[in-house]
């Protein structure tokens, strides 16, 4: 019969373990903290347009309507550059990425109709170089059409998904909490179940009423505890700093206590099963990373190629992430349901392996 | 009053012999020694007595319980100090204490058992600050949090410097004090000696010799020596008047005599008063435990034995 009095009381011992050693804290807390700071301001601060030189070299009138057609689409802040420099040697010299040259005859030969090119200089390794690309290129067929006296026929109207549109801030935090689940207990449960059985601490305790299913459920408490305040510190850290919009429901509930008990038991299993506190490392980290990276924690699984999709779906970090996002990002428990059945069957095939496996005492 | 009862306890680990078919009793209220070098077998014996091990054949009982069976009840009335005990490093011998209070259930006054284990003043230090001695008194504080009947102590003071194991030994006095049973597995003699009501000396997974420290010098070590300071003159007349087993050392210039019987004893007396020569420093002895150790083992106790290192140890709080 599992004790009260005993997991409270152990819970007591191992919070005190943890919180003075501050590694384990700050790991739990603090780093998820300063990536989504990071991440936050790299991905979401600043204005989204391309800072682009041009050069014109055309006396016409044509030539400045053209350019302040690229000007209000609002994608490109475009700065001159004095007619008399060599173009391409001033974006060289100068580390630009990307720039626009406008012939000397381009309002005369658009007049005439005579065909003529507007050379966009561009960096394949820079991302907003096909952003720039493409928004020359929209603004030049408008002015082919006008010329030919043509209008457009088929339009774009462009409208979100949501009433307003998903930012890459609210797919961060769900995927943060998603990354503190995964590492808080994995680091230390794989650590501490080998540690434990080398300092015979196991042993130990075998010796006292407590059961190893007591001290199991006292270390899945506290990770649920951390996990909780992880996701209260994500939430206000992404809404306040970087106006993060993540609906909080009851459905978040089920995914911060099955999150954290599954990952405790896969820790506690690893530990178990290995031979040394060294192999015990290796083998957590072989399974860590991978989730860690390719679970939708940093990036959306959306935005990586189809085979690392492929991969991501049999991760299991990846459907509590993705149950987080279904209902903090697109408010729709119902997939989040089908998210948690799987966690939930997963977790117990893992904790029933862990309790199972993880012994007291030898034989 | 059952204390521990062991017959025909057999565990092999492969072709390695690690107890091969040993049978003694501990009597309630005693504290009961076993004795031997390295490998002998002593700590495989201590974890079947604690449940900790199964054994492959034998009968035991402790406390009229079957450690493996019954490990859960029987752990509730045992204190056990495993060899080179750890505990949570940040937690102090007062948190531990405490916990420990809680997983018995039990009414503890935590100040009362760093008292009985002399820790009063480490009660706030945490575990990975205390020094060897202090960890072994921690290890001890824990096991008497369920006032136990019985203890049983694993080589508690193996690696401690001599202050601090005759620290532990006065805590293993009181405990006895306190009719408390205590089960000790040693390799140091002298612990032996000065803690044990009675001895089992093992070796190579046997006991090869059982009884109180005294029972066994007499088994093996039966007649004492009358010893005298003198010159070889006395000897040669003890041998030529009498026929009294006698030696004579000329490193000590000392006459050795076997006393085999008191008549023996008469004898030598009278024949070396009689034989007029000068004399002095007449002492008699007799084979040390150690001595019948080296006897029955072939080799000395301590032989192998990493020295105490005190720089490893952390400083006394």
């Amino acid at each position: 019969m599992a004790n009260l009095k005993r997991i409270f009381s152990d819970l007591a011992v191992f919070r005190r373990q943890y919180l003075r050693n501050r590694i384990g804290l700050f790991f739990a807390l603090i780093f998820p903290v300063i990536i989504i700071v990071l991440f936050g301001a790299i991905f979401s601060g600043g204005s989204s347009t391309v800072t682009v030189y041009y050069q014109n070299h055309d006396s016409g009138s044509l030539s400045t309507a053209y350019l302040s057609a690229l000007n209000s689409t609002g994608a490109l802040d475009l700065i001159p550059v004095n007619p008399s420099v060599n173009f391409s040697q001033y974006l060289l010299a100068n580390s630009l990425s990307e720039g626009i040259l406008i012939p000397t005859n381009f309002s005369e030969s658009l007049e005439s109709h005579i065909p003529v090119n507007v050379t966009v200089y561009t960096n394949p390794a820079d991302t907003s170089s096909e952003g720039v690309l493409a928004v020359v290129s929209g603004v030049t067929n408008y002015f082919n059409l006008r010329a030919v006296g043509a209008s457009p026929i088929v339009g774009v109207i462009n409208q979100n998904v949501k009433s307003s549109s998903y930012k890459y801030i609210d797919f961060l935090v769900p995927g943060l909490i998603g990354f503190s689940i995964l590492t808080s207990p994995m680091f230390s449960m794989v650590n501490i179940a080998a540690e434990y059985k080398k300092t015979k601490i196991f042993r130990q305790l075998s010796l006292t009423p407590l059961t190893k299913g007591e001290w199991l459920t006292s270390k899945i408490i506290w990770y649920i505890i951390l996990t909780v305040a992880s996701f209260v510190l994500m939430v206000l850290v992404g809404t306040e700093l970087f106006a993060a919009q993540v609906q909080l429901s009851l459905w978040i509930v089920p995914f911060l206590l099955v999150g954290p008990l599954f990952f405790v038991a896969l820790g506690m299993l690893v530990g178990t099963v290995t031979k040394s506190q060294e192999s015990a490392g290796v083998i957590g980290n072989i399974i860590t990373f991978p989730m860690m990276f390719l679970s939708g924690t940093f990036f959306p699984v959306s935005s990586m190629p189809g085979y690392l999709q492929n991969v991501a779906h049999v991760l299991p970090l990846y459907y509590i992430i993705d149950g987080l996002n279904s209902v903090m990002v697109y408010n729709n428990p119902g997939k989040a349901l089908t998210d948690f059945v799987i966690v939930a069957v997963i977790a117990a095939i893992v904790f029933a392996l862990a309790v199972r496996l993880f012994k007291w005492r030898d034989s | 009053m059952p204390g521990i009862d062991v017959s025909e306890l057999r565990k092999y680990y492969g072709s390695l012999k690690a107890v091969d078919g040993i049978s003694f009793s501990v009597r309630s209220g005693e504290i009961f020694s076993m004795l031997g070098p390295n490998g002998a077998g002593k700590t495989t014996t201590i974890e079947i007595l604690e449940g900790l091990r199964r054994q492959d054949s034998g009968s035991v009982a402790v406390l009229d319980l079957d450690p493996w069976k019954q490990g859960y009840e029987l752990h509730r009335k045992i204190g056990v100090i495993p060899q080179g005990f750890s505990f949570f490093d940040k937690s102090t011998p007062r948190e531990a204490i405490k916990y420990y209070g809680d997983l018995f259930d039990v009414k503890i006054d935590p100040d009362e058992i760093l008292r009985e284990v002399i820790l009063e003043d480490a009660a706030n230090t945490r575990f990975e600050n205390l020094s060897g001695g202090q960890k072994q008194k921690t290890g001890l504080a824990l096991a008497l949090v369920n006032n136990p009947e019985l203890l049983f102590l694993d080589e508690p003071t193996t690696g401690l410097d001599p202050q601090a194991r005759r620290a532990v030994w006065e805590v293993i006095r009181n405990l006895k004090k306190a009719g408390r049973t205590v089960l000790l597995t040693t390799h140091y003699l002298e612990e032996a000696e000065q803690l044990a009501d009675r001895v089992a000396i093992m070796n190579k997974g046997h006991i090869i010799a059982t009884g109180s420290p005294l029972e066994i010098i007499t088994t093996y070590s039966p007649s004492e020596r009358l010893k005298v300071t003198a010159e070889r003159a006395l000897y040669d007349y003890v041998k030529q008047h009498t026929d009294l087993n006698a030696e004579y050392d000329d490193a000590t210039k000392s006459l050795v005599i076997q006393l085999r019987s008191k008549s023996d004893a008469i004898s030598a007396f009278e024949t070396i008063a009689k034989s007029n020569l000068e004399w002095s420093d007449l002492s008699t002895e007799r084979d040390s435990l150690e001595d019948i150790f080296i006897k029955l083992v072939g080799v000395r106790l301590d032989e192998g034995e990493p020295v105490p290192n005190e720089a490893v140890q952390a400083p006394a709080s």
